[in-house]
């Protein structure tokens, strides 16, 4: 059997299994592929990972406070400014 | 007339009308998350402040026309990802667009060696050289996959809401997805792989 084979089968799904998105019966098979799939189970772990690495980085952003200010002066908003 | 609120909460009517104190509720919710898309989109922090300004003045101009079924946040990424094409457009007239990606070839199960890291400890999957790396992967990444990943995992729209954004399918925001996951978790575990061995040499 080309084991490799249905990985790259598997892997078009991922990203749908891990919003939660995969249809019922994709869902069952590819949970059925991790159970043997030591790689495919490594890539949906640090897919995962990958996304809440991001996240948290993103939450973190701010914007520059002279950006603001010009935005606010732009936009006539100076009064709301916070 | 009864007031009509959007999905994110925003009363439409007195945006509508003009209502300042409103109007700044929702530049204040939503300015970082755009400044942020835009200086993704062009790496350009002048640029990006331009996009920022321009999103909510023609959004101010626009209230009129906003349909209530989509989100705020939909519509002003909408504004926004145009305005950065457009600027893109001007500057490199011969760049590709959101809606020609080129297909290649990462939907393979990479041949490198697999290292499971998503259990490393917290201060080194967040210290300064992660962070570093976590930005230069995003620089590496075709625009049209960083706009799908910022707008889908990073600003947290649904897969229709993003396709919305971007006047996209939503199997073409999926497909994009699917590649812009797979492109950064590799970027990730090449350099997690790295620092292990050079910690561990075989």
């Amino acid at each position: 059997m080309n084991e490799k084979g249905h990985c790259n089968d598997m892997i078009g799904t991922l990203s749908d299994y891990i919003d939660g998105e995969l249809s019922l019966e994709l869902c069952q098979s590819l949970e059925d592929h991790l159970k043997d799939c030591k790689d495919c189970r490594v890539v949906v772990n640090t897919m995962k990972k990958t996304i809440e690495l991001y996240k948290v980085e993103s939450d973190k952003e701010t914007i520059p406070a002279k950006v603001k200010e010009r935005l606010y002066a732009r936009l006539n908003l100076e009064d709301f400014k916070k | 007339m009864s007031d009509s609120f959007t999905s994110d909460g925003f009363s439409l009517s007195k945006l509508q009308d003009g209502d300042k104190a409103e109007f700044a509720k929702l530049v204040e919710k939503y300015s970082t998350k755009i400044y942020h898309l835009a200086l993704k989109m062009l790496n350009d922090e002048q640029d990006a402040e331009d996009i920022l300004q321009e999103t909510f003045i023609k959004a101010s101009r626009s209230f009129a026309g906003f349909e209530s079924r989509s989100s705020l946040a939909t519509w002003l990424y909408r504004i926004a990802v145009n305005e950065a094409l457009m600027l893109m457009r001007k500057h490199k007239p011969d760049s590709v667009s959101t809606d020609t990606e080129i297909e290649t070839d990462d939907g393979q199960m990479e041949p490198i060696q697999l290292m499971d890291w998503c259990c490393l400890p917290e201060q080194e999957l967040l210290s300064d050289e992660t962070r570093k790396v976590l930005t230069r992967a995003t620089e590496k990444l075709p625009k049209t996959l960083l706009t799908v990943f910022t707008l889908r995992d990073l600003n947290g729209l649904s897969i229709k809401e993003t396709a919305g954004a971007l006047n996209l399918t939503e199997t073409a925001v999926k497909t994009r997805l699917l590649r812009a996951r797979l492109r950064l978790r590799t970027e990730l575990s090449s350099y997690f792989l790295e620092s292990e061995n050079r910690r561990s040499p075989k």
